[in-house]
């Protein structure tokens, strides 16, 4: 096993990044237009990361397999964006949200990183702010925030509930800017199929023109992968459709290190599937947690009234009721972390106190905040001998202008009014905290491979915190990123055009090819989806939000075998040269096969719980904390990461021990 | 009403590529939940055609839930079908009765040129914003601080509502004459909001409104069917400050 090198800067924290700019390499402009570099990838990442390197005089190639870069994964985040600006003087600074993060991460992220990603914080707002994004503002005119996560400071940015759409417009807009200008050349309806490396550094990728099917051989000085997390190798989760690993295993096989695969954060506030034909989830902002009370009955024959629909959840008294969360968690209650929330409700759930017909959902109620807030507005209005009803109608109002977006998209998809009868809500996978490993540079044990955004395993650590994803996107592709590459590119000022009629492109393109053309001449049985479905069972059921070692060696066999079958039986119908959806899908599936069972060999290597990874195995036994995460810092502090040797089974895994330095490692404990 | 189980019948407008003629072809489906968004019930379809081997239908559609603007069925002759302010991926089945049939086409326009079944080509949305959908600030790190200049929050609550438009086109499609004036109009006017897109507010209109015209939309005939079916709820005041801003930038020019 070796030790893997982060070269993270000497000094310290709070100096190193500013000293490490000011001493590396820069590539002189004239220069900057012999150099290409390629960006799979249009999200926030990818989209700010592109039109930077434009701006700077590169010429950029960019891809996405939507029709346009507006459309990436990035546009669906809802909440905010964290930035240590302090606007609110509630004592915020950079430090504090480096704090914060770490913690959050439950201690399993590079402290260096992390504050350099809460350093740059504060100029994505200046940036973001200068483009034209409608950030949320008060009636004096300056910018809103709002607290986040449980949080102790009010640090998030956002507008309205479209944060991501917003922030992604602007990178949009920058983009285009430079497209206009030349400097960008946009690969619309592309998919990136593998990257091309020559003399052991990226030089190029093979990709596929998702209109035409032609294979395309594209080269560059670096490549930069920002393709977004790999949540769709559940099947399900609150990820868009074409979601996906492909571009990220590929660098993988090729010698990019994978690391902690098994780092993914289960959002407790989704809405439940409502049957087998369901295609995705999709996410209630985390912010209804702060007025819903969460619950499921106390007696199964409740449960089961509820279900053949003899009684209706509002007939419940508040004695018939279980407030579970509020129960085990009496210092926190609804606002335990996300992943002590999901956790807690799968254990509801899983002894048979789900309330819907799949017996996977549970209660959000917001009763009592109607309540609350409806007496609240009688006394400020003088009214004194209120009705039950009136208070209701103000206190509704209340709600209403709190989260009347939400209660409408709820209503809109469930077909039912949440401010008569409690919601239903379930976990869902969300995000994946883990990815391509990459150096203090970013880039990927690949030399001029680098990864940015969701795809790598960046500042996160073991868990999320809400509203951190969108900011590390535009700390990685705005200021990190445009800066560090300029070290590695600096050496190539010299190497003039990369050409792809090399041996080595040839070479990449004969796989691709060969493997397309597997597909469409498969003489199989089962669609895609079917393969899709059953690996997304497998990954809930028992890689899912709490793991062991039986269930995980059994997901690792299960994987193996279906892996095997696919191979064998996928149909795919159509042909390779023209628009084919099923194409599509095959090879990322074919990708996520593997992936998965990558995840689930390092779950079954981490023998402890930390963040969103659950061991029942670690768990305290006994004190406040019994039956709690048990986190093994003497054992697990480091990052893990997985070397391709030609299977996912016989990975090699390589440790870069984590230090800190200037954070002292706590339990974490919401009793 | 809840309907667990209904018969449907589709007729969907097939066509292999832009160069070769399309048809609406018959399809049944089964046992159609009304829980089931109507993507749902198109992969339904599309299982059963992978099972025969045949072709699904394309159709473009990522995030599934109303916000990547991909998604673009007309559905029995209404742009994202019959629900208001809804994207097809949002439109749920329950707005749907045991045994009807439903026709869903692709958007029609002369700029929206057919790709493959219901799937359009819309990069002429793309170069209208090439053409001025932007404002000219590098990533320097030294941007001014976002506080320094205060913007009235009715300004700035009126520049979200424009800049929400998603790009789907259903606008175009749902137009008479084929006009991008909703799209063009909410893009100018979030700028034309916000001071810091005053500076090149002259250039932006007349190259986004001379893009627009060269990627062949028609001209706006003021029918308001656009605002009708948006599923953002994008106002057609955004056209009117379009033409206003259009108007003094030639004027002044
Ligand atoms: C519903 C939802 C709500 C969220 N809300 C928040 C929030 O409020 N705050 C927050 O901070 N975070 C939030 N997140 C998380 C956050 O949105 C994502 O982590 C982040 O947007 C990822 O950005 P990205 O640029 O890394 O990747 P993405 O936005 O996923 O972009 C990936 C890009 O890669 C391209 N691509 C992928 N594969 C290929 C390939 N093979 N070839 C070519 N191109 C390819 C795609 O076309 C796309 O352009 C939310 C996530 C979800 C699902
Ligand atoms: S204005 Fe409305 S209908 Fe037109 S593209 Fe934007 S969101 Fe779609
Ligand atoms: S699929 Fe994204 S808006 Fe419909």
């Amino acid at each position: 096993m070796s030790t893997l090198d982060s070269k993270v800067p000497k000094g310290d924290i709070a100096d190193k990044w500013t000293n490490y700019k000011n001493k590396i390499d820069l590539v002189n402009p004239a220069n900057k237009r012999n150099i290409d570099v390629i960006v799979v990838g249009t999200g926030l990442a990818g989209g700010s990361a592109a039109a930077t390197l434009a701006e700077l005089g590169y010429n950029v190639k960019a891809f996405c397999y939507q029709d346009s870069p507006r459309r990436a994964h990035s546009i669906a985040a809802q909440g905010g964006i964290n930035a240590a600006k302090n606007y609110q003087g509630d004592g915020d600074s950079a430090y504090r949200l480096f704090y914060d993060t770490v913690k959050g991460g439950d201690y399993r992220s590079r402290e260096a990183n992390v504050y350099r990603l809460a350093e740059v914080s504060t100029n994505i707002i200046d940036q973001c702010v200068a483009q034209g994004v409608p950030f949320a503002r008060d009636y004096g005119g300056l910018l809103d925030n709002r607290s986040f996560g449980g949080v102790l400071v009010s640090r998030t940015f956002y507008a309205k509930g479209q944060t991501g759409q917003q922030l992604l417009l602007g990178c949009y807009s920058a983009m285009n800017r430079q497209i206009a200008r030349g400097k960008i050349e946009m690969h619309n309806r592309h998919e990136m199929l593998d990257v091309v490396k020559v003399d052991g550094k990226a030089r190029g990728i093979i990709a596929r023109n998702l209109v035409t099917g032609e294979i395309e051989r594209h080269s560059a000085h670096a490549v930069v992968i920002a393709s977004g997390g790999y949540g769709n190798v559940y099947f399900l989760s609150t990820n868009a459709m074409g979601s996906n690993t492909t571009a990220a295993w590929k660098v993988h096989k090729k010698g990019a290190y994978f690391a902690n695969p098994c780092y993914t954060q289960i959002h407790p506030t989704c809405i439940p599937r409502s049957g087998d034909y369901q295609s995705k989830l999709t996410l209630m902002s985390e912010s209804l947690r702060n007025d819903g009370r969460i619950w499921v009955p106390k007696n199964l024959e409740d449960v089961e009234a509820i279900r053949n629909g003899t009684k209706k959840p509002t007939d419940l008294s508040e004695e018939e009721r279980d407030y579970y969360l509020e129960r085990r968690y009496p210092a926190f209650g609804n606002l335990v972390p996300r992943d002590v929330a999901s956790r807690a409700a799968k254990e509801r759930c899983d002894a048979g106190y789900g309330v819907n017909a799949t017996g996977e959902a549970v209660y959000l109620d917001f009763k009592s905040a109607i309540e609350r807030y409806g007496k609240e507005q009688a006394k400020l209005q003088n009214l004194d001998n209120a009705s039950q009803e009136k208070i209701t109608e103000l206190g509704a109002a209340i709600v209403k202008a709190k989260y009347g977006n939400l209660f409408q998209m709820y209503e809109k998809i469930v077909a039912e009014d949440p401010y008569k009868t409690p919601m239903m809500i379930y976990p869902a996978t969300h995000y994946t905290m883990g990815g391509v490993w990459v150096d203090y540079n970013l880039m990927t044990t690949i030399p001029g491979c680098y990864a940015i955004g969701e795809a790598n395993f960046s500042d996160h650590g073991a868990n999320r915190l809400g509203a951190s994803a969108l900011m590390q996107g535009l700390a990685d592709g705005y200021f990190v990123l445009p800066y560090t590459i300029g070290d590695y590119l600096s050496h190539d000022i010299r190497t003039g055009k990369i050409p792809t009629d090399t041996p080595e492109f040839e070479a990449a393109e004969k796989d691709v090819k060969e493997r397309i053309e597997f597909f469409v001449n498969n003489k199989g049985t089962h669609s895609v989806d079917y393969y899709h479905k059953i690996l997304g069972k497998i990954m809930w059921e028992k890689v899912g939000m709490s793991r062991n070692e039986t269930g995980l060696k059994e997901a690792i066999a299960e994987i193996k075998a279906l892996r095997e079958d696919f191979w064998k039986n996928v149909s795919v119908p159509g042909g390779s040269d023209q628009v084919n959806a099923e194409l599509e899908k095959a090879g990322r599936v074919a990708d996520f096969l593997e992936l998965g069972e990558l995840f689930a060999t390092d779950a079954l290597n981490r023998n402890e719980s930390c963040g969103g990874h659950f061991r029942e195995e670690s768990v305290e036994l006994d004190g406040e904390q019994k039956g709690e995460a048990k986190r093994k810092d003497d054992e697990y502090a480091y990052v893990a990461a997985w070397e391709y040797k030609g299977e996912p089974s016989e990975a090699v895994l390589h440790k870069e021990q984590l230090e800190f330095n200037d954070i002292e490692l706590k339990q974490r404990s919401y009793k | 009403m809840s309907q667990e189980s209904m018969n449907l019948t589709l007729k969907i407008w097939r066509q292999a590529n832009a160069s070769v003629k399309g048809e609406m072809v018959e399809y049944k489906v089964s046992e159609i939940s009304d829980h089931m968004s109507f993507l749902e019930m198109m992969d339904v379809l599309n299982e059963q055609l992978v099972a025969k081997n045949e072709e699904p239908v394309a159709f473009d559609h990522d995030c599934r839930e109303g916000i990547c603007g991909s998604c673009s069925m007309h559905i029995n002759g209404e742009s994202h079908g019959p629900d208001k302010a809804v994207t097809t991926c949002q439109l749920h089945m329950r707005s749907f009765n045991d045994g009807d049939t439903i026709h869903i086409e692709p958007w029609r326009a002369k700029a929206f040129p057919v790709i493959k079944d219901l799937m359009v080509d819309r990069s002429s949305f793309d170069r209208i914003q090439h053409a001025g959908g932007f404002i000219s600030v590098n990533t320097s790190g030294n941007t001014q601080d976002a506080n320094a200049i205060p913007i009235r929050k009715e300004d700035a609550d009126m520049a979200m509502d424009a800049a929400t438009c998603i790009g789907c086109g259903a606008c175009v499609a749902t137009c008479k004459n084929a006009s991008a004036m909703l799209f063009v109009g909410a893009k100018v006017s979030q700028f034309a909001l916000l001071p810091q897109g005053q500076v090149e507010a002259k250039e932006r209109v007349q190259n986004m409104v001379a893009q627009m015209d060269k990627e062949g939309f028609g001209a706006c005939t003021n029918t308001g069917a656009c605002e009708v079916e948006c599923p953002k709820g994008i106002s057609i005041s955004n056209i009117a400050r379009m033409n206003r801003e259009y108007l003094s930038a030639t004027i002044t020019k």
